[in-house]
Formats: C-alpha cells, sequence, structure tokens
C-alpha cells in the first residue's frame, strides 16, 4: 500500500438531473469509513449541465468531485459510463467505491469491476472498517461487507483482502442520509471526455421515466403484506387498511415474485429499507432479508396465522390470527376509536 | 437473416425451500442436502431465446459452468429446445466469485464463438448479486443490454431492446454482438416437450460417461465418447486444458472476494406484547398505539 491517503469513492447517480436519495445515503456512509480510515471522501459524478448538483455532494462531506459533464453523458448509458468511471479508477486506485444498488448502480459496477479486476459485493446491508485476520496474513483497515447471503439463512461478512479496491452495492434506504450543517468547502475536478464511436453500440431509442408515486421511505405507517396473504385479491384489503389508517402499501420479496404487488413497493435487502412510526406486517414470515429492510422501525404489528413465525421476534404487537379476520376487525376498531 | 444465440445458465440451490437440514449446527449450509434447480430468470432468458429463434431462424446454445450434477440442468435445456449444450467443468473452477466466474464464462465463450447474442437471467437466486451477466461483457468487450423485458425488433446487425428501468422503461437499439440479461417478466418458459425428453433423456456430458466407464470396466471412455457422439447425444465439456486460460485468474484463488465470517440467523423469539385477535384485543392495540403517539 502507498503512503498516499486513503480514497472513499461514491459514484452519484442521477435522473433527468435530479440526483438519486442512494447516493446521498451513501456519502453520509462513506464520509464515516473515510473517517475510519483517515481518508479523504471523493464523489464521482458523470452528466450533463452537472455543476449544481456536484456542489450539493459538499453537504454530504465530499471535498471532490470528479466530473464528466458533457452533453452526451446527459442519460446513463452503460458503456461511456464505464469506460470513464474505470479509466478513472485505474488512475487514482481508490480503496473504496460505493454504489447505489439501483437499475443504474448494477449495470455499471460489476462492468467497473470487471475491468480493474475488483472485488465487488451486492446488496450489501452493512459496511465497516476493520483490521481483520484471514487465513493467518493480518491485513489493515478492510471493508467489512456484510450482507445476508443463501435465502437469508446465513448473514456473511465478505471481504477482499488482496484487492487494491474493494467496491459494494447498497439499496436505497439501507444507510442513512446525514447532511452536514455547513457544507465543506469541497473542489471540482473537470474530468474529460472524448466521445468514442464505441460508446454508440447502444444508443437510447426511447424513455419512459415516471416520477415515482410511492415513497415509502418517507412514510410514517406502511402496511405490508406477505405471500401469507394467500392471493392477490386478500392482498388488496392491505390498500383499505392504509387508506383507513393514513399509510402506504408495501410488501415482501414473496409477495411481490408472487404478483401480489409491484417491485417499487418492496422492503427488504433487495427492496427498499424504511423506519416508519408503525410497520404492519401482514401474513409476513419474517426472512431476514425482509427484517433486514424493516426491523428499524419505531413500532411493529406482526399479523400472522402461525405462533413460530420469524416475524413475531421483531415485533412489538404480536397477533396470531388469520388476516383476513384479523385486519377487518382492526379497520372497525381504529374507526370506532378515532373517527 | 437468421442469429446465433448462447444462453449461460446456472443450476442453483433452492434457496426459497431449505430446510432444517441444510443448515449445520455451526451456521454453515450443507450443500449437498440442497435441492437444485434451474435458476428461474436463466429459464426465462433460455425461453426469450428460443421464442427470437422461432422468430428469426437460428440456433440457441446452452452453456452452464458447474458441477457434475449440473449435467441434469443441460437436458432440461434439450428437453426445451436449445440446439446444443455445453458443459465448463474443472475442479480448478471450484470456489468462484463472480469475476472469477465471469472470467472462465467469457474464456468458454470465446472457444464458441462466433455468436451474435449472449443471454442470461439477470441473476441467480442464490446469490441475487446480477453481476455475471455484465462482468462476463466487460471481459468480452462487448455491449450489454440489462434487464431486458422484450426483444421488440432484430434487422441485420441492429437488434431493438425494451428495458425495465427504476421508474419506467428504456428502448435500447444495440449493435450485435452484444449481452443481454433478462427479467422474470420477459417471458414464459414453455413446458418440456416429451418428443425432446424421449430423444435427449440419455444425453451425457463428457463427465457422466467417464463416471460410467470407472464403474464399469467393461466400458471405455473414448469408446463411450463416441458412441454418443455418432448418436448426438453427447455434451461437450470444457476443462482448464481445453481453454486457454491463466489457471490464477479462476476458482477460489481467482476471486477478489473472500467470505470471512458466517453467521447463522437466530430466529429467536423477542419480547412483544401478544394481542388476542379479537374485537377487543383490536381496541386494546388501537389504545396501546395511541399512547405510542402513533394514533390520534
Amino acid at each position: 500500500m502507498s503512503d498516499k491517503q486513503q480514497e472513499v469513492w461514491v459514484f452519484i447517480e442521477q435522473r433527468e438531473g435530479k440526483p438519486a436519495d442512494v447516493s446521498f445515503e451513501l456519502l453520509s456512509k462513506g464520509r464515516k469509513l473515510a473517517e475510519s480510515l483517515s481518508g479523504t471522501l471523493k464523489a464521482v459524478l458523470i452528466g450533463h449541465d452537472m455543476q449544481e448538483l456536484a456542489a450539493e455532494t459538499f453537504r454530504y462531506g465530499a471535498t471532490e468531485v470528479l466530473l464528466a459533464d458533457h452533453p452526451e453523458l446527459k442519460h446513463y448509458n452503460t458503456l461511456p459510463y464505464s469506460r470513464i468511471l474505470s479509466g478513472l479508477v485505474d488512475q487514482h486506485q481508490p480503496r473504496i467505491v460505493l454504489f447505489g444498488g439501483s437499475f443504474i448502480g448494477r449495470d455499471l459496477a460489476p462492468r467497473v469491476a470487471s475491468h480493474t479486476r475488483s472485488g465487488l459485493t451486492a446488496d450489501c446491508t452493512d459496511l465497516q472498517i476493520s483490521d481483520v485476520t484471514y487465513l493467518r496474513k493480518d491485513y489493515s483497515q478492510l471493508l467489512l461487507q456484510i450482507r445476508p447471503a443463501f435465502g437469508g439463512n446465513i448473514i456473511a461478512t465478505i471481504i477482499c483482502p488482496d484487492s487494491p479496491v474493494q467496491m459494494a452495492t447498497v439499496r436505497e434506504g439501507v444507510m442513512e442520509k446525514a447532511p452536514l450543517a455547513q457544507p465543506v468547502e469541497g473542489r471540482i475536478i473537470q474530468v474529460p471526455y472524448s466521445p468514442d464511436e464505441v460508446d454508440h453500440l447502444v444508443r437510447i431509442i426511447d424513455r419512459h421515466h415516471e416520477e415515482s408515486k410511492v415513497n415509502l421511505k418517507a412514510a410514517p405507517i406502511i402496511v405490508s403484506g406477505g405471500y401469507g396473504m394467500g392471493n392477490f385479491q386478500n392482498f388488496q384489503i392491505l390498500y383499505e387498511l392504509a387508506r383507513v389508517i393514513g399509510g402506504e402499501v408495501a410488501g415482501t420479496r414473496a409477495a411481490v415474485d408472487a404478483g401480489f404487488i409491484d417491485h417499487p413497493r418492496q422492503v427488504g435487502q433487495t427492496g427498499v429499507t424504511v423506519r416508519p412510526k408503525l410497520y404492519i406486517a401482514c401474513g409476513i414470515s419474517g426472512a431476514i432479508q425482509h427484517r433486514a429492510g424493516m426491523s428499524d422501525s419505531n413500532k411493529i404489528i406482526a399479523i400472522n396465522d402461525d405462533p413460530d413465525a420469524p416475524i413475531f421476534g421483531v415485533c412489538h404487537y404480536g397477533i396470531v390470527g388469520d388476516v383476513m379476520q384479523v385486519i377487518p376487525m382492526l379497520i372497525d376498531a381504529y374507526k370506532h376509536k378515532l373517527k | 437473416m437468421s442469429y446465433h444465440s448462447i444462453v449461460m445458465v446456472k443450476q442453483v440451490p433452492d434457496t426459497a425451500n431449505i430446510s432444517g437440514q441444510v443448515m449445520k449446527p455451526d451456521g454453515t449450509v450443507n450443500r449437498s442436502k440442497l435441492p437444485t434447480i434451474f435458476n428461474p430468470e436463466d429459464k426465462v432468458a433460455l425461453e426469450l431465446a428460443l421464442q427470437f429463434r422461432d422468430r428469426f431462424g437460428g440456433t440457441v446454445r446452452v452453456l452452464t459452468m458447474g458441477p457434475l450434477k449440473a449435467s441434469d440442468l443441460l437436458r432440461d435445456c434439450l428437453y426445451m429446445g436449445a440446439d446444443e449444450a455445453i458443459l465448463v467443468s474443472d475442479r480448478k473452477f471450484a470456489g468462484a466469485d463472480t469475476l472469477a466466474t465471469s472470467y472462465v464464462l467469457s474464456e468458454a465463450l470465446r472457444k464458441l464463438a462466433p455468436y451474435d447474442i449472449i443471454f442470461a437471467g439477470r441473476q441467480a437466486i442464490d446469490g441475487d448479486t446480477a453481476q455475471v451477466g455484465p462482468q462476463t461483457a466487460e471481459k468480452l468487450g462487448l455491449p450489454q443490454i440489462t434487464y431486458a423485458e422484450a426483444i421488440i425488433e432484430a434487422r441485420g446487425r441492429q437488434i431493438t431492446v425494451k428495458r425495465k428501468v427504476d421508474q419506467g422503461f428504456e428502448v435500447l437499439e444495440g449493435t450485435l454482438p452484444l449481452l443481454i440479461t433478462v427479467i422474470k417478466d420477459a417471458a414464459t418458459p414453455r413446458p418440456f416437450r416429451a418428443k425432446r425428453v424421449m430423444a435427449y433423456k440419455n444425453a451425457h456430458t463428457l463427465l457422466e460417461l467417464e463416471k460410467m466407464a470407472e464403474a464399469n470396466s467393461l466400458l471405455y471412455v473414448d469408446q463411450l465418447k463416441d458412441e454418443y457422439v455418432s448418436k448426438g447425444l453427447f455434451i461437450p465439456t470444457l476443462t482448464a486444458d481445453d481453454l486457454d486460460i491463466d489457471v490464477e485468474r479462476c476458482g477460489l484463488s481467482g476471486s477478489p472476494t473472500k467470505v470471512h465470517k458466517i453467521e447463522s440467523v437466530i430466529l429467536g423469539g423477542g419480547a412483544h406484547e401478544t394481542i388476542p385477535a379479537t374485537k377487543d384485543g383490536m381496541y386494546a392495540l388501537i389504545d396501546r398505539l395511541m399512547e405510542d403517539h402513533i394514533f390520534g
């Protein structure tokens, strides 16, 4: 390892010029990792007309932004973006590079990791810096990449002991966004971009972008359903409960896979992580991947007909019973008490 | 014009159906007790490739890296309609992370060139990383289209693909050859064709023939191979020796990520208040939530 200061990089995602929340969450985490390494936090931003957004990263502690700004880079496109970022990683050898676990991050990160032959761990639920002894060799200040694995039956800690650059993706909501009271005095470094014909091997010919209608992270109350809801029709009762008590509806991965609800409303390791005031888990068994996305909720109610369901291990109020009987009673009780 | 496709498939543990026997007391996984399945999105990728062949003509080959047991998966692919199946297998490839896996796969694909499209499922359910597709594309210097939902059109060397993005979709036009990763909604895998099951149930990989020869002193593997090749029932196997590879970049030694620690998940019954599933129970619950300042 050279004496040069260790750098933590965060790739800043933008869509239509708007930054992704997950990028600021990662800057907030990256700042802590950089502190542990006594290193520096840097942001990498690719797009067009990005000066303002670049400066926004200073509020999260980035001391430098590597900015590739060019009209042809306006929208994310795999080849030019990965070419630029791979070049930067080759040149600067940061110690850590973090990406959002989004459609963009999951398209880009493996490409860059392959080019630079770096270790990459997907969908981490925690990141820490620690000295590690691995196969009787001591390594100082490795990145511990922690994630559930194997259907949630185990929690694995992954390390990249011999990889100069350690990379990880993290889903939205896993890390908490922590802006500084006072932005740091950062600087913006322009990264030159020279268009290359290979960048046009894949061209965007149509884009359909909807503003997200759901913002689970901001919802104070979430009514969430699992596979135990039984079927699509039963699942609809959750919308009734959510409407009455003023919440958003979410689901587990099993519910998404079964077609009960769409992926943008999935809570868990491969969905969104939420911390609402109240989380009502209906027909959810409580696999670790799901719990990774909701166990920090202020209060959790679990309704399940299986008294041994693991969800009862993380809830504050447990109701053993048939969701299709309990939920109507809950709706009635709420209406009676509060209306 | 017709197109030549190769589909990368994987046999995976059925992580959705893990029983108690599978987890050892120390929290590690007993892989031998795990039922294995055709990785769901790879099966969809194969279906999409077969539909593409139905529309435009050409061939579909499938490629997997795995142990002897992965031969079952390749037969499944033949039953669905793949023209040829290839196993990539060697002890030296064991313990590979996504980087080492994509290295071996990319070298196997070089041997199988030329091709127009490489298909793969977006991700495998045992790791959910979605990394092997893009990493393989990068190693081959190919463009990639991930999260493909549909192939809209192919004309000459241009292909038009609809892909899902976080909030909506994109339509991309790509120049072949390229790699496409496919999401679950892209197609519904066809059932096995009875005729093809009859035709290919005795198709065997080289590894299986070696096993047969070991078990019976009257059989010689070279003869067996010739016999199976002549019957069209031989599934070629590529080993480290068949590929132009740096062994140091394969398997465990070629994997920058290492598992440092594994903890089993303790599903403890935490302290919580039990609310009876009755009308009175619900009233009491609402009261508690009002005390908690969540309602009211």
